[in-house]
């Protein structure tokens, strides 16, 4: 055993640029894979402790049945008839410029499976309740908060990132709104004889503890599309293994019959062969997981921002390294090294005894291979046209997309192989027509890694269009939501009220921007009030309205409602809504509103202040000539004190939504690169084994007049030949990608509908880029050619010297 | 004199220090003359062979093919001199695996510029190949290989033919088959042939026989 071992192991003494490119091709392999499932890791961890905050994963709650807040009386008057429950009010409160969710306790009534921190037990509970109180965060939220003006900061490991625990009074106060509570936490004991809730409280109803969360469900297929993208990365890097491990079995071949011939059993030399192959795929598995951790804390930061801007979810930006991911990354390299090596297994465990040697014979492609092939893909795309057709969800996205990835990735090697073979028809000159048979036959060993870059580009060209469209439509869409010149958030009712008579006669106009959180249609949603003005009615970004939308709008006599709510609860114009407090008002108009992870209604403002008279008055959006804009801020800023941050013009808002865009797309986009890049790396390592197995088809050629430097360029044009054509089977690909991105995953992921663009220059970029690509991965092997010693070339001739 | 060459030196670098093939060889061949090279394995046969095809330089000595000097080449020129003046059959025939048999026929007298369609049917016939053209040389038994391996080699019409070991992978009565017809349209086409043979039976066979041994020619 031991010795047959050595054997085995001294071909990689003898190759080292192959065992690294098997090495390097499984490290980044599971590296990728590892990165995004640390940040997927980390993320659910953070969903977990949010659904967890104040015990909602384990206990039950009272709440209204459209979730509005409700006057603390109805708190009192349960206790007083035994029900032990403990208020509390939720809300989202900006300091500066982070949007926090502030949680108000009571920490005298609260559960113990509520308890963040036990602030009774702590000695802080005098601190706690005694105004200014205290504001309970996690410390990246201290952090964060430093320098603003609230009460003190107590840094607690636990509480999830982005919220504020404290004591109900304060959060009254902070939240505007006295008396008021969100909900009732129930204790898990009840007094068996209490009062029926429905006759204390008939507004209130149950409800079961919630394990999941709403994040943890919201953000699913986005984490399912980052899954996605981790598989195809670690697909693509397989081929590296595949074409690395191929070789290898390839090239000891005649060691592998030796050792049978010399009393070796077939299960032994298995299991040496396995114990080879798990040692490196443990080396390769340790080393990709730390690199795993490396890009997963560079991505993390902008995950974390995607997250937020789309969904409101808060997760730290530091990574935890986590034995689970260890484990995961470990296993998944070991998968995969066996996967890329099975046939090699399969053909060590058959291996004839006297069969004569057949060199490349896993090279070789055969007729009925590629037929089979075809088959295969003409199957799969025609499963992928019935999901298009039939299909609808995630699921049917996500089945789509593998259908027509793994049908085209099937499809390649027939393509490819027609594109040569008209190539060879064209040809005249005795060189050309055997550069178009040698790129035929060098297809087989090639295939794979092709794929890889045809999968690789079509990712890019697909996700790229479905980011530009993203841009195209945001950009437009911006200069619609953002048609005012100035933003201004006041600090209170005086200071609003103060400005809006100021700016009466200092500008054009002065629209309110009031809402008020609360549940429509199951949903958590934010209703804001609109005046009937000319910035809304020329700029607004309707999808579908009724006619005279605007005059409904104004009179209260309708709503309008976004497109995530329109197609999380399929309503549409002429559909009825009941806000909170049970008023019913009809849609008169769907909107579009990117970036946006929440429900959002907009109804007239007098109907708004009408509904909800508490309703906090301090934002405004002011039209004024777009010269005057800065001096009227400047002015609005000494005359009244407020704040930098509260005042800001047009093109800062722009300038924020902008960048906030752009970082959310960052991570795909980074993924997207490091995909071509492993694909890039695919091809370079199956070039390189190529290269070494080429000599008895390059050398006659050379014997017969042909330098090695022409050979050489013509080793880099086959390369460019094979690049361009995969692009182009890449292109329609990509848009297909593309098109399935937008049309049914980003719907289901985002909740909205994006017109589709095309870029042309764009693709023609990321071409260029993958040919330079393998023009690079090509330029080794092809430099290796030309400068080659005649004395390796006349080894391919020589029976003696 | 078609092939002069002088006082030719070869070593080859080893780890254990140069190992000398070539001791000073003089040698000379005419037009339409056959030489064969006997001599053991390791005497030096293939790596004259070489030498004289441009495959590789000698360390010192002249090879001189119709006057010229190989020396004097750059790597185009040995690369011109092969594609138009030489050519090669050798033992493994080295046939391109991605040409069919009428494409590997007509190679090298394309490469050479003397592609002539009349002239390669007519090696066809001879060689026994008519019928086996749209064939791939996977498809071929060694025999059929070399017959289309001397052909590619005619078909260019070079001067001088430089063959190792022709048929050293065939069967006693497949090889003289093979020697025959190769010695048959070496003469018909006024060709020089320099063979390097294990066989002193086939070295009968053509006009003149020299013997390697450890580098050196032995009377």
């Amino acid at each position: 055993m031991k010795t047959a071992l050595t054997a085995l192991l001294s071909h990689w003494r003898r190759h080292p640029v192959q065992l690294a490119t098997l090495l390097v091709g499984l490290s980044l392999a599971t590296a990728l894979w590892s990165a995004v499932q640390a940040i997927n890791s980390e993320a659910r961890t953070s969903y977990a402790r949010a659904a967890a905050t104040l015990g909602q994963d384990q206990l039950s709650t009272l709440l209204r049945k459209d979730g509005s807040r409700f006057d603390q009386k109805i708190y009192v008057a349960l206790r007083r008839a035994g029900w032990l429950v403990s208020p509390v009010l939720e809300g989202d409160k900006r300091f500066g410029e982070h949007r926090l969710r502030v949680f108000g306790i009571d920490p005298l009534t609260t559960p113990p499976q509520a308890q963040a921190v036990n602030i009774a037990a702590s000695g802080a509970l005098l601190e706690f309740i005694s105004p200014p109180g205290v504001f309970y965060v996690s410390p990246e939220t201290a952090t964060k908060l430093a320098g603003q003006a609230t009460p003190p900061l107590r840094a607690i490991d636990g509480i999830p990132s982005g919220v504020v625990i404290t004591d109900i009074g304060q959060a009254q106060v902070l939240l505007g709104a006295p008396g008021q509570i969100s909900r009732l936490l129930l204790w898990p004991e009840q007094p068996q004889r209490r009062a029926a809730l429905s006759d204390i409280a008939p507004d209130l109803i149950e409800r079961a503890p919630d394990e999941t969360g709403d994040l943890a469900r919201l953000t699913d297929s986005f984490h399912l599309n980052l899954t996605a993208f981790g598989f195809l990365a670690f697909a693509v890097g397989l081929f590296i293994v595949h074409s690395a491990v191929g070789l290898a079995f390839e090239q000891r071949r005649p060691m592998f019959r030796t050792l049978r011939a010399l009393g070796v059993p077939a299960r032994s030399l298995m299991g040496v062969v396995c114990l080879e192959l798990l040692t490196f795929a443990v080396l390769a598995g340790m080393v990709g997981v730390a690199l795993g951790y490396a890009i997963a804390a560079m991505l993390l930061p902008d995950v974390a921002a995607t997250l937020r801007g789309l969904y409101g979810a808060s997760v730290p930006g530091a990574i935890v390294v986590r034995p689970e991911t260890w484990a995961l990354g470990m296993a998944i390299a070991v998968f995969g090294t066996l996967i890329s090596a099975a046939q090699g297994l399969f053909g060590v465990w058959r291996l004839p005894l006297l069969a004569s040697a057949q060199p490349r014979a896993w090279a070789q492609a055969s007729r009925q291979t590629i037929i089979w092939q075809l088959v295969a893909a003409a199957a799969l795309l025609a499963a992928a046209a019935i999901i298009a057709r039939y299909g609808s969800g995630l699921m049917a996205g996500f089945a789509l997309l593998a259908a027509l990835l793994l049908g085209a990735a099937m499809a390649l090697p027939a393509l490819l192989l027609a594109g040569l073979s008209a190539g060879g028809a064209l040809s005249k000159s005795a060189i050309a027509q055997w550069f178009w048979a040698d790129a035929r036959q060098q297809l087989p060993g090639l295939s794979l890694a092709l794929t890889a870059m045809l999968l690789a580009l079509a990712a890019n060209i697909g996700v790229g269009t479905m980011v530009s469209s993203f841009r195209q439509t945001f950009v437009g869409w911006i200069e619609q939501r953002l048609a005012s010149e100035l933003y201004i958030a006041t600090r209170d009712d005086t200071e609003a009220s103060a400005v809006r008579t100021w700016l009466a006669s200092r500008s054009d106009a002065v629209l309110p921007i009031w809402n008020v959180d609360g549940e429509v249609e199951g949903m958590r949603t934010a209703i804001f009030g609109i005046a009937d003005h000319a910035t809304y009615r020329d700029k607004w970004p309707m999808l579908t309205a009724s006619p005279n939308v605007w005059q409904v709008v104004a009179s209260g006599d309708g709503a309008l409602i976004n497109e995530q709510l329109s197609r999380r609860k399929t309503l549409n114009v002429g559909d009825t809504i009941t806000l909170p407090g049970g008023y019913k008002t009809r849609i008169a108009g769907v909107y579009s509103d990117y970036g946006n992870p929440n429900a959002q209604v907009i109804i007239g403002v007098d109907k708004l202040t009408e509904l909800f008279p508490d309703v906090s008055r301090l934002r405004y959006a002011i039209r004024v000539s777009p010269e005057k804009a800065q001096d009227l801020a400047a002015n609005l800023r000494s005359t009244f004190g407020i704040p930098e941050q509260n005042i800001i013009d047009q093109t800062t808002a722009k300038e924020l939504s902008l960048q906030t865009f752009e970082r959310t797309f960052k991570v795909t986009g980074a993924l997207n690169v490091l995909t071509l890049a492993v694909a890039a790396l695919a091809m370079f390592a199956s070039l390189l084994t190529l290269a070494g197995m080429r000599l008895p088809q390059v050398a006659p050629v050379w014997a017969m007049g042909v330098t090695r430097r022409r050979l050489a360029v013509m080793e880099l044009w086959r390369s460019f030949v094979l690049a361009i054509l995969t692009a182009i089977a890449a292109l329609p690909l990509g848009l297909g990608l593309a098109w399935i991105l937008l049309a049914i995953v980003n719907v289901e992921a985002f909740g909205w509908r994006l017109p589709m663009y095309y870029f042309p220059a764009e693709w023609l970029r990321l071409a260029v880029l993958s040919i330079l690509a393998t023009a690079l991965a090509a330029a080794l092997p092809a430099w290796w050619l030309s400068r080659l010693a005649p004395s390796e070339l006349l080894r391919v001739f020589a029976n003696e010297r | 004199m078609l092939l002069d060459v002088r006082q030719l030196k070869k070593s080859f670098a080893t780890a254990e220090g140069p190992v000398h093939v070539l001791h000073g060889i003089d040698l000379n061949l005419d037009r339409g003359v056959s030489l064969a090279l006997t001599g053991e394995s390791g005497s030096g046969k293939s790596t004259l062979l070489y030498l004289v095809a441009g495959l590789d330089r000698p360390d010192t000595g002249e090879i001189y093919i119709d006057g010229n000097a190989l020396m004097a080449l750059d790597d185009t020129g040995l690369a011109a001199l092969r594609r138009e003046t030489v050519a090669l059959v050798f033992q493994q025939y080295n046939l391109i695996p991605s040409l069919d048999v009428a494409a590997n026929l007509a190679f090298h007298a394309r490469l050479a510029g003397r592609n002539d369609p009349e002239w390669q049917r007519h090696l066809a016939d001879r060689l026994g190949l008519a019928g086996i053209l749209r064939r791939y040389p996977e498809q071929l038994s060694g025999g059929q290989q070399q017959r289309v391996a001397i052909g590619r080699a005619l078909a260019a019409r070079p001067r001088l033919i430089l063959a190792d070991e022709p048929t050293g992978n065939l069967d006693e009565a497949t090889g003289d088959t093979v020697l025959a017809l190769m010695l048959s349209l070496v003469s018909e086409t006024g060709s020089a042939l320099l063979m390097a043979t294990h066989s002193q039976r086939l070295a009968g066979r053509l006009d003149r026989r020299l013997h390697l041994h450890a580098g050196r020619f032995e009377q």
